[in-house]
């Protein structure tokens, strides 16, 4: 790799850094923010409000510290990901995160590369003749997907293949109580993963299939393709050198901004289908007011998603031959 | 006017759009005369089937009539949308605005700013600020506008980017006009075409932010919006399939009518690009 594209990646991973403590103190103000004392809750819940027992759960949770120290302490714990306790399960909040994880991890993966390996070559196909029949029907059907809530798509898909097909699990990650194990054990979770990660694909097969679509007409009508064409290339040629790989670059760019987003249609996705991840988390610390564990939530995500993007960036690294020149794109 | 709706609404698409977007909000602003009276009455028999005579999208297990629902949940999506849409525009006008105007430090300043807020999973972080500031009409505003500003933003700076050179703003400010009397009332009208396309893809999103939220049962639990009708029944999905299905289907309506009229908008003030994206 040459000096111009290390450049380039220390720049973008420096700035992920930035973002994410940007997070870090943002999380903490919010959590300040939060209504109520938690020490306060935390005594009134277990029945006991007299002030030894609230100073107690003051000392045992460091909010008897002044402000600045207390984000310090947060910053500094952050780093090591040591998230803290849950307030209401009292175990440590990294442990319980890390459980879940796997499984939000495996759900958004499994749709990314879905929407990407249908969208991609649909909006391709929907560009190679545009306002033909298979674009219109292409674009018709894309802004129809485009414009429905996933949890909606998700419950009418568990009212079709449960309810009354009755072929696809609805809920879990795993059927319940059965010891599988090996390639059993693999076609249970497939089974399960089928509706949430067609789900939260469908919607982002439509985005990517307009952004393809718009990305290879405008490449189409560039000077090179229209020279390309002049002297004669092999017109498969000309679409898999000059257009396919010049249209992937808006799209790869979109892609990686879209780590976020997908994160976040996971939270519904996970609680329509009780898949056991950190959005099915985050509702649950949303019902019991657990603001820590929510907020740690926030930030691991947001890890997940500066990871993404840095990845991404790498990728395009790989794939623009224009970022050799200028370190700064 | 006639004139304008006729060249408007020409492409079929956007007629359909316009027309769909409009009647949810006759209906929205006619709701008390269509179902007088509040949408949380029980009114007939739980679990009634739609299309049973009197109630045409059924009933919920207490007997509480869906249409009434949906059409006074109308009210509440659509009000909670459009303080979003105007909110978001807002800040994101300023913002967009005086980075572009005054470029440098502001410019780089606003700039990370907005790349952090795009940077982070915005429906988490929605969820987390309507948690934190207590569940409400009014936070759920404010959290649809804080995360969706960013996209506006970046537009209006474009904008004004490109037309603080030009001549007549130039002129302007040879003449001596105050720096905000030159972005607003000479810059910023010019960039009002694609600020108007914007708004509807905002509005969209922010219908879809809304219901997600109150799908999650963050939301004002005194209003019946649609997304707080989906969440409360799906508990009951494997019998009364219509209780979730019928209002996410008023959501996806709505949003596919906005949809359409945002697109139609772009065609219509842009009519000189082609299909490439492209001007000739």
């Amino acid at each position: 790799m040459s000096s111009g594209r290390i450049q380039f990646l220390l720049g973008r991973l420096l700035k992920s850094i930035l973002v994410l403590l940007a997070v870090v103190v943002l999380n903490f103000t919010i959590l300040r923010l939060a209504p109520g004392d938690p020490a306060l809750i935390l005594a009134g819940e277990q029945g006991a409000a007299d002030a030894a027992f609230v100073d107690q759960i003051r000392k045992d949770f460091g909010l008897d510290r002044s402000v600045p120290e207390q984000l310090a302490v947060y910053i500094k714990s952050l780093a090591t990901f040591d998230l803290g306790l849950s307030f209401r399960e009292r175990r440590p909040i990294a442990t319980i995160i890390g459980e879940r994880l796997p499984a939000t991890l495996i759900l958004t993966l499994t749709a990314f590369a879905l929407s990407l390996l249908i969208g991609i070559p649909l909006g391709a196909l929907a560009a190679r003749r545009p306002h033909g029949m298979v674009d219109v029907a292409l674009t018709t059907v894309s802004t129809a997907f485009f414009a429905m809530p996933l949890f909606w798509t998700g419950l009418l898909a568990i009212i079709f293949f449960s309810v009354w097909l009755n072929w696809l699990p609805s809920y879990g990650m795993m059927t319940v109580g059965a010891p599988l194990s090996g390639l059993a054990a693999f076609l249970d979770l497939v089974k399960h993963l089928a509706l949430p990660a067609s789900t939260l694909a469908l919607f982002y097969i439509s985005i990517y299939l307009r952004i393809t679509r718009a990305a290879v007409l405008d490449v189409m009508g560039s000077d090179y393709v229209r020279t390309a064409r002049a002297i004669g290339l092999p017109p498969t040629r000309i679409w898999r050198e000059h257009i396919l790989r010049n249209a992937l670059l808006p799209v790869i760019t979109f892609a990686s901004l879209q780590a976020g987003h997908l994160i976040g249609g996971s939270i519904v996705i996970e609680t329509v289908f009780a898949w056991p991840g950190i959005g099915r988390l985050a509702f649950d610390a949303l019902l019991q007011r657990d603001y820590n564990l929510l907020l740690s939530v926030f930030f691991v995500s947001s890890v997940v998603v500066m990871a993404f993007n840095f990845l991404a960036d790498a990728l395009y690294v790989l794939v623009d031959p224009r970022i050799e020149a200028g370190a700064s794109a | 006017m006639i004139g304008f709706l006729r060249s408007f609404a020409s492409r079929p698409s956007t007629l359909i759009g316009l027309l769909v977007f409009l009647s949810v909000v006759v209906i929205a602003l006619i709701a008390d005369w269509l179902y007088p009276g509040s949408p949380f009455r029980m009114v007939a028999r739980p679990n009634l089937p739609p299309l049973s005579t009197g109630y045409l999208m059924g009933t919920d297990m207490l007997g509480r009539d869906l249409t009434a629902a949906l059409v006074h949940g109308s009210r509440v999506t659509l009000s909670i949308a459009i303080l979003a849409t105007l909110l978001t525009v807002a800040i994101g006008t300023i913002i967009g605005a005086i980075s572009g105007y005054y470029g440098a430090i502001v410019d780089d300043t606003a700039m990370r700013v907005t790349e952090f807020f795009q940077a982070i999973p915005s429906f988490l972080f929605a969820i987390v600020l309507v948690a934190v500031v207590s569940p409400s009409r009014l936070s759920i505003v404010l959290a649809i506008a804080i995360v969706s500003w960013p996209s506006v933003a970046r537009l209006v700076r474009a904008e004004v980017l490109t037309l603080r050179t030009r001549d007549f703003v130039r002129a302007a400010r040879v003449g001596g006009l105050s720096d905000m009397r030159i972005l607003f009332s000479h810059i910023l009208p010019n960039a009002m075409s694609p600020l108007l396309v914007s708004a509807s893809v905002v509005m969209a999103t922010a219908i879809l932010i809304e219901s997600g939220i109150s799908f999650l049962g963050l939301g004002d639990r005194n209003a019946v919006s649609w997304g707080y009708l989906i969440g409360t029944g799906r508990t009951a999905v494997r019998i009364n399939w219509w209780l979730s299905a019928l209002p996410g289907f008023a959501i996806f309506l709505t949003v596919w009518s906005l949809n359409l009229v945002g697109d139609g908008l772009s065609t219509w003030l842009d009519p000189r690009k082609t299909e490439t994206g492209r001007h000739p």
